[in-house]
């Protein structure tokens, strides 16, 4: 039976691995051309971090020939000068043009010109099942001119992240890509996921496990939405590189005025409603105790704030409060655009 | 023995139900096999047989209680490379079962616990299905490969577990973690590599062996794949397979000199130990170093990889730059650790090493010899093993100077030549010269003047002639190998092999080996290396450690010279940066008998 079961995993193995033998008209190059072709859009990114669990190196993508560089929002950007290493071993001190919170993406130049980039395109998505390749600095094991790491797959799903790391949840809740080959590494996140034709279809996501079931996520940001939120943080539409972190939002925009912020978690009670305001609309009162902003749970003022902030605007806010001893919900309509201080 | 049954019919049903996962996984739609192209299932034709056919090369290791692995056959006669770490806990004696179903006994050979690589050898047969190693350097980013070993050691019916994948990246560099474990110029691999998989092959499209799958980045999941896999070049097993065969406790080589790199990129000798080889070549801190071994060096890693797939002790070109000039040299690598320290490493937390550790008597090569605390070595392996300082299994030293000695007499007829070897002829300048090689003495007759050396006493008090190192007792060693055999000279083991040209590293990855005696003798040390055919084609000998030795190289003469078979056409003789002389012999004599010391006229070859 083990014998049997061993037959049927190599050939599923080989069925879903890239056939190297396929006839020329199938594949526009063999994979080791894609790849070398590939591989120079993506760099090795080195900033904060370095302690257990928190590496100071993450993968990027170049997206322009003048040196702009699309990556995950993470502490690794938390550093006076993040260093991009190139596929040639060029060094480029990297400066950060934006962010977006809520897909987690950030925007760094490193100048230059003529260099290799990436065509970011609000394509749509590839079918399941589409063969991809996988580049980024995993394990931070390619250095100087050393190329990235390529791994091989399928697209295997097509869903709504629904992702958290500890008690760190994600903001973002579009669809990604689900693949079938190990991303999840340190170092990953950032990286390239192309078609065997080397056309950008995604960009690989953090280190995140499924809120439900607690596995580590192999997955993409399709390639669509990185382009949005690039269009996005280039245009200024989102926050500024002071604000790497979440914005923090202030409730005086919807109306909603909290006890004085004495502690260090202060209680988020309604201390009082401005007239005519969302909150007031929405049937808020004062001495309603806020338990959770669009179903998480928050513990103070703060995490209200910031539960908030992490929002897309225009995204739908539903707080819910307890008030005399009854859990309430209470819809407060779309987010409005940033009227948060950090 | 272990014989499960064997291949049931049974293709259709799992090619049916593998179809059906695959769909349903990436929700392909099923094919009709009719509308697949021929050249489509001739290609999975070609893959299937050869993925079966390297199967049978597979080795799967136990080690008993302490876990095991996986292995690959890469001779007939069933010498198969692993892991050091496989085999460490194991001892000396280890089951290993085949694809044919069958358990077969093994011996340990050899380790290169730096490398994290051992040789072992399956017993019983000398017909094993085994595998061709690759040019690794040849493997690129994106190449086809596949693992077959014994993952979580799930092959209870010796069957290999096949993962596939693509290569991931090449020349790899992997800093020892925690031990003197080194990963250098590994290829990384996104097929799954398990532990259990450890020893076992990585194999290319074509079924030969690129690599031994060793090691695998684990992180927050445990020891399991997470599509990071490294195994060790074919190109590096190759260059340590001559040492592992001859039974060694095999190093890695230094420099002798470290490198850093410098704000514009360029990779600087940082720091260099004046008892290198590389400094009395010429060497100097700060000099820019171009390339190693005919491979290029742009990054510390590069060097780091070219140096770590060297053993210690050969001899490779290296190109440095200073002030716009550039320089080749031959440099002489100096091996990493002490023999005590790789001792300790492979005695390690095992109990069955601590066994094999040093041991004093250096003539303990007989069985029977170890040390009281040794249990009964298995039956399988009785008279297969024989511990000694420095070395794995010194049983196999023997084998292989055994092999040497066999191909020694074979191509020297010394019968009848007992007596005084004399040679004659002229040196590139075209000044005659004179050799006299006895029992007793050496003789050599130069424009400059006469040496001689007493061949009875050390060899090491006066080497001769002056300039030259040592070539009389080189000589006079010579001699007494071709006429007394290997056994009979001194301490004399088998070395292993080197390059027999090391300038054309890197020109052919896989450069023409040649095996190389080691002897102590008479106060001198020195190295013999020895053609496939018999012929003694150079050798180093050396006066005293650390020093420069003197090199003597003896060409094959031209078959027109009408010289006897077994004798040189020529001699070059260099010692440190100078060449001492060139010798192009043109008669040779060989009195029969000891006896006869009184001087003959040179002249009238003999055969």
């Amino acid at each position: 039976m083990r014998v049997l079961t061993a037959a049927v995993a190599m050939v599923v193995g080989f069925s879903l691995s890239p056939a190297f033998t396929l006839a020329p008209s199938a594949v526009a190059a063999a994979p080791g051309e894609t790849i070398a072709a590939a591989a120079r859009k993506v760099v090795k990114l080195y900033g904060a971090g370095g302690v257990r669990g928190l590496e100071a190196y993450q993968s990027g993508i170049l997206v322009s020939p003048d040196g702009r560089i699309v990556t995950v929002m993470s502490t690794v950007l938390d550093a006076d000068e993040v260093t991009c290493v190139l596929d040639d071993g060029r060094r480029y001190p990297a400066t950060l043009v934006g962010v977006d919170p809520r897909r987690e993406l950030a925007v760094l130049s490193i100048g230059g010109e003529d260099l290799p980039a990436f065509v970011l395109d609000e394509a749509d998505p590839v079918p399941l099942g589409t063969r991809i390749l996988a580049l980024s600095n995993l394990f931070g094991v390619a250095v100087g001119d050393e190329r990235v790491s390529a791994q091989h797959g399928v697209i295997a799903g097509l869903v709504p992240l629904e992702a958290r790391r500890g008690a760190y949840e994600a903001p973002y809740r579009g669809d990604v890509y689900i693949l079938d080959c190990t991303t999840n590494n340190p170092g990953s996140p950032g990286g390239a996921l192309v078609d065997w034709r080397g056309r950008l279809v995604g960009m690989l996501g953090k280190e995140l496990r499924a809120t439900s079931t607690g596995v580590w996520l192999n997955y993409a940001l399709p390639v669509a939405e990185v382009a949005r939120g690039a269009s996005e943080i280039v245009s200024g539409a989102v926050s500024q590189p002071a604000s790497a972190a979440v914005v923090a939002f202030d409730p005086a925009a919807i109306g909603v005025v909290f006890v004085p912020d004495v502690l260090d978690k202060t209680p988020p009670f309604i201390e009082s409603t401005r007239v005519g305001s969302a909150a007031a609309k929405a049937g808020l009162v004062p001495d309603d105790l806020v338990v959770a902003v669009n179903g998480r749970a928050v513990s103070s003022r703060s995490a209200v704030r910031e539960a908030v902030g992490r929002l897309g605007n225009g995204d739908p806010v539903r707080l819910t409060v307890i008030r005399g001893g009854a859990i309430v919900e209470c819809d407060l309509g779309p987010k409005p655009p940033a009227a948060g201080t950090p | 023995m272990y014989r499960p049954s064997r291949r049931p019919a049974r293709r259709q049903p799992t090619l049916s139900v593998a179809l059906a996962v695959a769909s349903s996984l990436a929700g392909i739609a099923i094919v009709q096999a009719q509308d697949v192209a021929a050249s489509v299932r001739q290609a999975e034709r070609t893959r299937v047989t050869t993925i079966a056919k390297a199967s049978q090369a597979a080795v799967a290791i136990f080690a008993g209680d302490a876990g095991g692995g996986s292995g690959v056959l890469v001779s007939p006669d069933g010498y198969a490379l692993t892991n050091f770490h496989v085999v460490q806990p194991a001892g000396v004696a280890m089951k290993c079962g085949l694809a044919d179903g069958r358990l077969y006994d093994a011996v340990l050979v050899g380790l290169d616990p730096t490398g994290d690589v051992a040789l072992v050898k399956l017993l019983g047969r000398d017909d094993f299905p085994f595998a061709e190693l690759a040019d690794s350097d040849l493997v690129e980013v994106g190449d086809f490969c596949f693992a077959a070993g014994n993952p979580f050691l799930l092959a209870t019916d010796f069957q290999p577990s096949i993962s596939a994948g693509i290569v991931s990246g090449v020349h790899r560099y992997q800093f020892p973690a925690g031990t003197i474990l080194e990963y250098a110029d590994c290829l990384q691999v996104d097929a799954a590599i398990n532990p259990g998989n450890s020893g076992g092959a990585l194999f290319d499209a074509r079924g030969h062996v690129i690599g031994v799958n060793g090691r695998a980045s684990f992180e927050k999941r445990g020891r399991v794949n997470v599509g990071v896999g490294y195994a060790i070049s074919a190109n590096q097993l190759r260059n340590f397979l001559g040492f592992l065969k001859g039974g060694r406790l095999v190093d890695h080589a230094t420099l002798g000199a470290t490198v850093a790199t410098a704000e514009d990129g360029r990779v600087m000798v940082s720091d260099i130990l004046e008892s290198s080889d590389a400094y009395r070549r010429g060497l100097r801190y700060d000099d820019e170093i171009v390339s190693l071994a005919g491979r290029n060096v742009r990054t510390v890693n590069a060097f780091k990889n070219v140096l770590g797939t060297l053993p210690a002790g050969w001899r490779v070109p290296l190109v440095f730059r200073r002030g716009g000039r550039r320089m080749e040299i031959l440099v002489r690598l100096a091996g990493v650790h002490r023999q005590a320290e790789l001792a300790k490493v492979v005695a390690g937390e095992n109990p069955a090493g601590k066994e094999r550790g040093p041991d004093e008597s250096p003539e303990s090569d007989k069985e029977g010899e170890r040390k009281e605390a040794m249990p009964p070595l298995p039956e399988a392996i009785r008279g297969l093993y024989a511990s000694r300082s420095g070395f794995t299994n010194h049983h196999f030293n023997l084998v292989e100077r055994d092999r040497v000695a066999l191909a020694l007499a074979r191509r020297a007829d010394v019968g009848g030549r007992r007596g005084t070897w004399r040679l004659a002829g002229r040196l590139a300048s075209g000044e005659p010269f004179r050799i006299e090689l006895s029992d007793t003495k050496g003789v050599i007759d130069l424009p400059t003047g006469t040496s001689t050396v007493d061949a009875t006493g050390e060899l090491d008090a006066n080497p001769s002639p002056p300039g030259s190192g040592g070539m009389l007792a080189a000589l006079l060693l010579w001699r007494r190998l071709l006429l007394d055999g290997p056994q009979q000279l001194g301490r004399t083991d088998y070395w292993g092999t080197q390059p027999l040209d090391p300038m054309a590293l890197g020109e052919f990855s896989s450069p023409v080996m040649i095996d190389v005696l080691e002897t102590a003798v008479a106060g001198i040390e020195a190295h013999v290396a020895v053609a496939a055919d018999g012929a003694v084609t150079r050798i180093d000998l050396w006066t005293a450690p650390d020093a420069d030795p003197c090199e003597v190289v003896l060409a094959s003469p031209a078959p027109a010279a009408g010289l006897a078979d077994g004798v040189p056409g020529r001699i070059d003789v260099r010692h440190g940066d100078k060449a001492f002389g060139t010798f192009i012999i043109e008669e040779t004599v060989f009195d029969p008998e000891p006896a006869e010391r009184e001087a003959v006229p040179a002249g009238g070859g003999t055969s």
